[in-house]
């Protein structure tokens, strides 16, 4: 392998590089754009629910009871009123998300020693937010019952008594939820698999669909020299970017990395490296640009997006999903980077994804050469 | 030429099918260094095919040849050290400067900075694009391109360079300046095996073969080719061309009768009858002809009868194997 030979063609990939705006955007913005986004915009911790009360009775209990909702900032009280269909339409028109109903014999039940039933509608067009509402509403009914019934305790009877049963529930790993804890280690695999598949896959077809290939193979160029050349400045920008949003996430929005970095770029690396020749069997299997950017969308990107557990979580999807997902290389990233991220993960731990990842590579650069080979010839 | 001389590239019962296609069956043929040698015939006649099986772009089916010394089949690593290859696509990268996209070749083709530099102003000089170096490649002219795929291919200086359609779509003036590149180039000593279907470019080469059907039909000299013909040519320059082909193409005596410049060309086996016969049919049908005359046969004249000789035999062979 000739140093000089390689050089000439990474050196010409760069130039090609840096005269095409869409790809220098892809490269530099995408990255920052995508870390916003997620950081930023689309949060999805559920705050603020948006609540309307319709209380019959406005009685010391009913309005005990609704304070409590009041006193956190899960719940925001939008409205008080007097008439359901009023009720209704907030909740048709979105205006709420939840609407507490309280009947005109609320507190009579409680002082007669029985169970106070109230009403919660909740909106269960977003079925998540939904569940995660719900839970919100029995946690604030359960922490009242029980200031209620520690209450009536020290009224009647023994006094205080110690609950026989709690459990203390904490979060580990990410302790207050905040969900670009687990997006940012999640965006890497997104955004390494547009730069490895994505602009490689573009790279490489524009040759093939230009011609010039052939040009370059009446050349002493050898194919470890040419595909060395071709594929290096996309893993240098590959893990440039990933730098970016290791070093973003850090400073930007705190996230804390608990493990080795060394392992995380270590591991990225790896998985570059097996979407550069995803990106390579894409291009010696399309046609045209056009075609290999659609092809490239639909089996590298959308799945390192939906099917890696980088938004959605794996455990949740019907079992097909499941399946498909282990031939994702982009879930084991996933899975390492939110380990080393989260946990501070080390490889006795994480040795099977990182086995997988590696397979993943192996697999995909020796098809991909093997297909190019044939190709070329 | 002699045989004494050096043979830069020698063929022998060369052959490739794609399937049941043979694109180019069982052809031969030398050149000697510091020739500028042609390979004409129609598109699809097999001349790329050949080509690209000499430059180690694809292997032969049957047959070997040798380049620059180097054989074709187990060699051709060492075979692109020593040629350029130029085809008519010219490899260039548009969104590169002139000066990039040989520095690119340069690379490819492993020469030293210090070389690199040397050749870099030598072929922009030889190609006359000093002036534009920092031009992006996509904003010169066609004929600008073209040398700077003729820089791009010569960087290394290598002893023999393989021209493919070239010249296809380049102005005359261009394609004059090109030529004179190549010669001089030959002059240097350096072996070029052109591809055309061009008649004007053949004309500019030391020898020739004829390819048609994968085939080689004829090679020498372009004068040895028109001695080839055997018909006598005419041209007949009437006022309404393309009645009087139709008329004329119905005599017994025309074997071929062709549009050729502001005239036509007619071959025929019986020149001494066929100018009253020309004339009869003419003032019949009330066409004025300025004149008739005897002309040396064209390069073109000498292509087309050779095809049509091609066929005729092509023909009979296929008769005689139906019936064997």
């Amino acid at each position: 392998m000739d140093p000089k030979r390689t050089w000439a063609i990474a050196r010409k990939e760069l130039i090609h590089i840096r005269r095409d705006p869409i790809s220098l955007l892809q490269i530099i913005l995408l990255p920052v754009v995508l870390l916003l986004l997620y950081g930023y915009a689309l949060t999805f911790d559920i705050k603020n629910v948006t609540i309307a009360v319709y209380d019959q009775e406005r009685s010391q209990l009913s309005e005990d009871f609704i304070n409590q909702f009041r006193g956190t900032d899960y719940f925001r009280l939008e409205k008080f009123t007097q008439d359901y269909g009023e009720l209704k339409r907030l909740l048709l028109d979105r205006k709420v998300q939840v609407g507490l109903m309280l009947p005109y014999d609320f507190s009579w039940q409680y002082q007669t020693g029985k169970t106070a039933q109230g009403q919660a509608l909740v909106d269960g067009t977003d079925s998540n937010t939904a569940n995660i509402v719900l839970g919100y509403i029995q946690a604030v009914t359960a922490s009242y019952n029980q200031k209620l019934l520690d209450q009536r305790l020290m009224e009647k009877g023994p006094g205080r008594v110690a609950m026989p049963v709690d459990a203390q529930t904490r979060f580990w790993f990410n302790e207050d939820l905040e969900s670009r804890n687990y997006i940012v280690p999640g965006l890497i695999a997104v955004i390494m698999t547009v730069v490895g598949a994505l602009l490689t896959a573009l790279t490489v077809v524009r040759e093939l669909e230009r011609g010039s290939m052939e040009g370059l193979m009446a050349t002493p160029l050898k194919r470890s020299e040419l595909l060395l050349g071709k594929l290096g400045p996309y893993f240098l920008i590959g893990m440039f970017d990933m730098a970016v949003v290791v070093a973003m996430g850090k400073f930007l929005f705190q996230v804390p990395l608990r493990g080795s970095p060394w392992l995380l770029f270590a591991m990225a690396a790896i998985f570059l490296i097996a979407t550069l020749g995803q990106g390579l069997l894409i291009s010696v299997s399309s046609e045209n640009q056009l075609q290999a950017f659609q092809m490239a969308m639909l089996t590298t990107f959308l799945p390192s997006f939906l099917l890696s557990g980088f938004v959605f979580s794996i455990y949740l999807m019907p079992k097909p999903l499941q399946i498909v997902s282990y031939i994702v290389p982009a879930r084991y990233l996933v899975t390492i980077s939110k380990g080393i991220y989260l946990k501070g993960l080390g490889m006795k731990v994480l040795w099977p994804s990182a086995l997988m990842l590696a397979a993943a590579a192996a697999f995909f650069v020796l098809m991909s050469i093997k297909k190019f080979v044939k190709k070329i010839r | 030429m002699t045989p004494t001389q050096e043979q830069a590239i020698v063929v022998k019962n060369l052959s490739r099918h794609f399937g049941d296609f043979k694109a180019v069956d069982n052809i031969s043929f030398e050149v000697y260094r510091g020739e500028i040698f042609g390979f004409l015939g129609p598109n699809g006649a097999g001349k790329s095919t050949t080509i690209r099986m000499l430059n180690g772009l694809l292997l032969p089916t049957r047959g070997e040849g040798r380049v620059g010394g180097f054989d074709i089949i187990r060699e051709n690593a060492q075979i692109k050290e020593h040629i350029g290859y130029m085809s008519q696509r010219f490899s260039l990268y548009e969104d590169l400067t002139a000066e990039e996209n040989l520095n690119f070749f340069g690379g490819v083709y492993g020469l030293s900075p210090e070389r690199l530099k040397a050749r870099l102003t030598e072929v922009l000089t030889l190609v006359g694009l000093e002036d534009r170096r920092h031009d992006l490649t996509r904003n010169l002219a066609l004929g600008l391109k073209q040398r700077l795929a003729l820089a791009s291919a010569i960087i290394h200086e290598p002893s023999i360079l393989f021209l493919d359609e070239a010249t296809s779509g380049v102005d005359p003036i261009s394609r004059r300046n090109f030529w004179d590149l190549i010669y001089a180039m030959a002059q240097e000593g350096r072996t070029i095996l052109v591809t055309t279907h061009y008649m004007e470019e053949a004309e500019f080469c030391d020898r020739l073969v004829l390819i048609y059907q994968g085939r080689i039909i004829a090679q020498g000299t372009p004068s040895e080719l028109k001695g080839e013909v055997r018909e006598a040519i005419l041209a007949v320059y009437p006022d309404n061309l393309d009645d009087a082909l139709n008329l004329i193409k119905k005599l017994p005596q025309v074997d071929e009768a062709a549009v050729f410049g502001d005239g036509l060309h007619i071959a025929t086996t019986r020149p001494e009858e066929i100018e009253s016969a020309i004339k009869d049919t003419l003032t019949a049908h009330r066409i004025a002809c300025d004149r008739i005359e005897r002309v040396r046969p064209s390069l073109e004249d000498a292509f087309i009868s050779l095809v049509q000789r091609a066929e005729e035999k092509g023909a009979t062979s296929g008769q005689l194997s139906a019936v064997s």
